[in-house]
């Protein structure tokens, strides 16, 4: 297999050289579903302990699964998403073993013939330079419950409303060399997710959590023996697990030790990984195919209308944007992001000066979302109105400053630009006459300054600066500098 | 009328719809008979009031000329099928006390044409045996015994229940399940017919699963006649099913009126095993003159990989089985037997709650899964289980059924194998392979053995033939003239 190598600037330096990185990572995605994998019940996140439990949820004896053709189409969806291999016959394996939390004493998995195989995600890292992850293969299978040990002195509880949850786990082939790649892949995993919607990506509910398999490596050397993180349930937590344990086998290797492979967890507290179960300890699943469920077939016919229904996607958008809108690349990403930002820069932009608009959403509009922790859904200022702002300043009415001053109370009181530069008489004075007597008021109040200005024409931006300010800035620049070229004798030198 | 117990089902059936016995009669002779039958153990629970009620509501509709295909007919149900607000044990100790809240799909299937539910009827313990020994509620006792012999013979396993209460006329007819013979084997030694139709004509939702690619439920019955009545309203297609299949069912008990001539019988030359008794062999022999004489050709067949079906079946079942009874664990429903951590408790629970025999195949079932076991066992048992299905294929573009005996003896005594397993398991011998292809096969009561007991015949269909196999049923059936019966010792 020929592997990426990693750049220099991503090896970690260690008391004996330097150390390359290789991190693969399974993600579990949870299915946006109204119902389960197998059952009806209801998926919905927070409701109250064990009411969102059939019968097959609770493994009654003598119940039996039946297939979510829904998550199934999630599935496909997602394949296609990831450009993968989608496969027309899957087939339903149990991975059995015993925990309070998983009633039927197996999770149904797909473990040989998964419904998804190979396919890749792009990841847009800084300055341009983009990395592509291959996919190895996508699966369904179920949540299990959730045990509640905090609810009794002596036992533990278990609520099984997350049990049957259809996942989806994506596994991606060792194809990242630095925490930043892997931080970056599950971004990009996520927005492909939610720009589908067959994943709502919200990682505190536990809608999207990641496994991460690390090993280090002396550059140049064949693979090393790798640990698996369970569970890390933040992208910021990814990082910093990925940072502790390389260093930490980098330092047993550099002692002359060797790593056992083996799950681990990552202690948010403390930043650090601990042992869960070594190899020796590990389950032996005993998977076998499903008897109650027969292999899951579906249509070429019915792959391609799901795939005929896709929307536009991140790579595919971003690359439109800077094409039809003339967008940097630095631009564009950040707008493809999230599907709601992108689709609200368009609509600004439509019919209006791209550059200008991209400035304006990226910028203070995205800026001020930030600052006040609002997201695109709860915005106090709308597409139309921050269009028709742009519109104000296009036409002349306000100035660029103005417009700060406008979009600010918009996006405290959610009234109109129109309405906010009418009311507060903001209007832009083009009047040539008013902006002439203002100029000459400078002029003649700074006759030191008109004479210095003679010798060095640069001064002429100090009368500007006057001259705006003594109209409340809003006064036309550009009407301004005409007038006080003339006056100042500085006119048609070019 | 006097002996309203010793009316077949469709006997039964016509005189309640003539009205010359109402369903409360018909159920009360029966809870009678139940309760003077306690020495056989054939039921775990009988649920007289629910009887009454039911057949009080039955005799309502009746009345009014309506009701449906079973209105009024007592019927007993293996308490493997779960029966809403009555206890469902699976005859273990870890469903004991347990009470589902739900109705299996079969049975429901039945109480919507009227039948009336006397009472839950005892088997191995979660289907897993060949004599009804293994039992958490002690042995079912064979309404039949040796001539001259007060010797306690078994009923077959695993529905020993359902065939000692059809055969001691404590139901008019009964639910079974057949996994590798538990309904035909039972029928056998019994003198009753049972059939297990092909896999997924029935559906198993609500069904305590043994091996889910394996299981299917199907009757025990006086008669063929009976057997085809039943069958109409067990079987349907389920959407909570996703392995029962889609097809019509048709009107059984009127294919029954089509003879057999020109029927192509397979006589599997394989099936004829070293030590088999030989008053078996001949009532084999009888069984292929009957047919002949019916208007059927018959031919030898091969099968040739009939001789790896039991160590298949022996690899398939118990590994389903380990993983299906994995959710009896104590936490949710069920026993549990507390423990110092959750490990424990799982232990304890586990160790109490399944026999000896559940233990044994839970073992065995997980062994064969095993890494570095799975390709070795189980994997190899499911290429074997498509070859052993292929024999059949091929045979059935030759004939149209196969005839075989139903077991390799007679019903045996109680205790005598529980020490030999081998000879146990070898009881199935007959039976397996209907299982491992997903074939439907019926046994009829052909004759007594030298010692007095009844002696089944198999037949064995291609899937969803079970019309065809039913008319040969019946063939056999008319030759044989079946008509012997124990002397009710247990009433004493």
């Amino acid at each position: 297999m020929q592997m990426r190598e990693a750049r220099k600037e991503d090896l970690i330096q260690g008391q004996t050289g330097d150390w390359e990185i290789v991190l693969g990572l399974e993600v579990h995605a949870q299915v946006s579903s109204k119902a389960k994998l197998f059952s009806g019940s209801s998926t919905t996140f927070g409701a109250e302990q064990n009411t969102q439990v059939s019968l097959v949820d609770a493994a009654m004896p003598g119940m039996l699964p039946v297939i979510n053709r829904f998550c199934v189409e999630q599935a496909v969806r997602t394949g296609l998403g990831l450009k993968a291999k989608i496969n027309l016959r899957s087939v339903f394996d149990r991975k059995n073993y015993f925990y309070p939390d998983l009633p039927q004493g197996y999770q149904i998995s797909q473990f040989k013939h998964p419904i998804v195989g190979e396919g890749q995600v792009v990841l847009d890292m800084p300055e341009g330079r983009t990395v592509v992850v291959g996919i190895e293969r996508l699966h369904l299978e179920q949540d299990a419950g959730k045990s509640l040990h905090d609810q009794h002195p002596s036992m533990s509880y278990v609520d099984l409303n997350r049990s049957g949850v259809a996942l989806m786990e994506i596994v991606s082939k060792p194809d990242m060399r630095s925490a930043e790649e892997a931080r970056a892949y599950v971004t990009k995993l996520r927005t492909i997710l939610r720009y589908l919607g067959t994943c709502d990506g919200n990682m505190e509910e536990g809608s999207l959590r990641a496994d991460v398999n690390v090993s280090v490596r002396r550059v140049g050397e064949p693979l090393g023996t790798r640990c698996e993180i369970k569970n890390v349930n933040s992208i910021r937590f990814i990082g910093q697990a990925i940072e502790y344990e390389a260093r930490r086998q980098i330092e047993i290797l550099e002692d002359g030790g060797k790593i056992d492979q083996e799950t681990r967890l990552f202690d948010p507290k403390t930043g650090e990984t601990r042992s869960m179960r070594s190899k020796e300890e590990a389950h032996d699943y005993r998977y076998f195919p499903d008897p109650d469920l027969l292999p899951l077939e579906i249509t070429q016919e019915w792959v391609d209308e799901i795939k005929a229904s896709l929307p536009e996607l991140p790579d595919d958008k971003k690359a439109r944007l800077m094409r039809e809108y003339g967008l940097s690349s630095y631009d564009a990403t950040v707008l493809v992001g999230e599907a709601a930002r992108a689709d609200f820069f368009e609509e600004v932009a439509k019919g209006r000066d791209a550059k200008l608009a991209a400035n304006w959403v990226t910028g203070d509009f995205f800026g001020a979302l930030n600052r006040e922790g609002h997201s695109i859904e709860d915005t106090p200022v709308t597409a139309k109105q921050l269009g028709e702002l742009i519109d104000l300043i296009s036409d002349g009415t306000i100035s660029g400053r103005i417009a700060k001053e406008v979009f600010d109370s918009m996006y405290k009181t959610g009234r109109d630009p129109a309405k906010i530069v009418e009311e507060e008489g903001l209007q832009q004075v083009t009047d040539f006459g008013a902006i002439e007597a203002a100029i000459d008021a400078v002029i003649a109040a700074n006759p030191d300054k008109v004479e210095q200005t003679k010798v060095k024409p640069q001064l002429a931006g100090w009368f500007v600066g006057q001259v705006m300010k003594s109209t409340s800035g809003k006064a036309n620049p550009s009407v301004v500098n005409e007038i006080l070229a003339k006056k100042l004798g500085l006119s048609s030198d070019d | 009328m006097s002996d309203l117990t010793k009316l077949t089902l469709a006997a039964a059936r016509d005189a309640l719809k003539k009205k010359e016995v109402t369903s409360v009669e018909l159920t009360g002779a029966y809870l009678k008979e139940m309760e003077a039958a306690t020495a056989l153990n054939a039921y775990v629970t009988v649920t007289a009031d629910k009887a009454l009620d039911m057949a009080k509501a039955a005799d309502e509709r009746l009345a009014k000329g309506q009701g449906g295909a079973l209105e009024g007919v007592p019927l007993g149900i293996k308490d493997l099928f779960n029966t809403k607000d009555v206890r469902t044990t699976a005859a273990s100790r870890m469903l004991e006390n347990f009470v589902p809240p739900y109705e299996s799909t079969v049975t429901a299937n039945l109480w919507r044409e009227g039948a009336v539910m006397l009472g839950k009827l005892n088997c191995d313990e979660f289907a897993m045996g060949s004599s009804n020994e293994t039992s958490y509620f002690g042995p079912v006792i064979n309404p039949w015994r040796r001539k001259g012999s007060d010797a306690k013979l078994v009923p077959g396993g695993s529905s020993g229940g359902s065939s000692a209460a059809v055969a001691a006329w404590l139901c008019a007819a009964a639910t079974a399940t057949d996994t590798g013979g538990s309904i035909r084997q039972p029928a056998a030694f019994t003198g009753t017919v049972g059939l297990k139709p092909s896999y997924g004509r029935c559906s198993r939702w609500g069904i305590v699963a043994f091996a889910s690619s394996l299981d299917q439920a199907g009757p025990i019955t006086r008669d063929v006649r009976d057997a085809a009545i039943m069958l109409s309203v067990m079987a349907g297609h389920d959407e909570k099913d996703t392995t029962s299949v889609d097809r019509p069912v048709p009107d059984y008990e009127a294919a029954l009126a089509q003879g057999i001539k020109g029927l192509r019988v397979g006589i599997p030359k394989e099936y004829r095993v070293e030590g088999m008794p030989a008053d078996i062999d001949a009532l084999w022999s009888r069984g292929i003159e009957w047919l002949k004489a019916a208007g059927a050709t018959v031919t030898e067949v091969s099968l040739p990989h009939t001789k790896y079906a039991l160590p298949t079946y022996y690899i398939v079942a118990p590994a389903e089985c380990s993983s299906n009874l994995a959710r009896y664990d104590g936490v949710r429903y069920g026993l549990r037997v507390e423990g110092r951590d959750i490990t424990e408790m799982y232990e304890n629970t586990r160790a109490a709650g399944f026999g000896p025999e559940v233990r044994r195949r839970v073992l065995m079932g997980t062994y064969v899964l095993s890494a570095g076991y799975y390709d070795a066992y189980y994997l190899k048992a499911q290429k074997v289980r498509t070859l052993i299905a292929r024999d059949f294929t091929e045979a059935f573009t030759d004939v149209d059924v196969l005839l075989t005996p139903t077991a390799p003896s007679a019903a045996f005594g109680l205790g005598e194998k529980t020490d030999d397993l081998l000879s146990m398991y070898l009881n199935d011998v007959f039976t397996v392979t209907v299982n491992l292809a997903g074939l439907p096969g019926i046994s009829v009561p052909a004759g007594l053995s030298a010692e007095g007991l009844p002696l089944g015949l198999q037949l064995i269909g291609r899937p969803f033939e079970e019309e065809v196999l039913l008319r040969a049923a019946r063939a056999i059936e008319e030759a044989a003239e079946f008509n012997a019966a124990p002397d009710a010792w247990w009433r004493a």
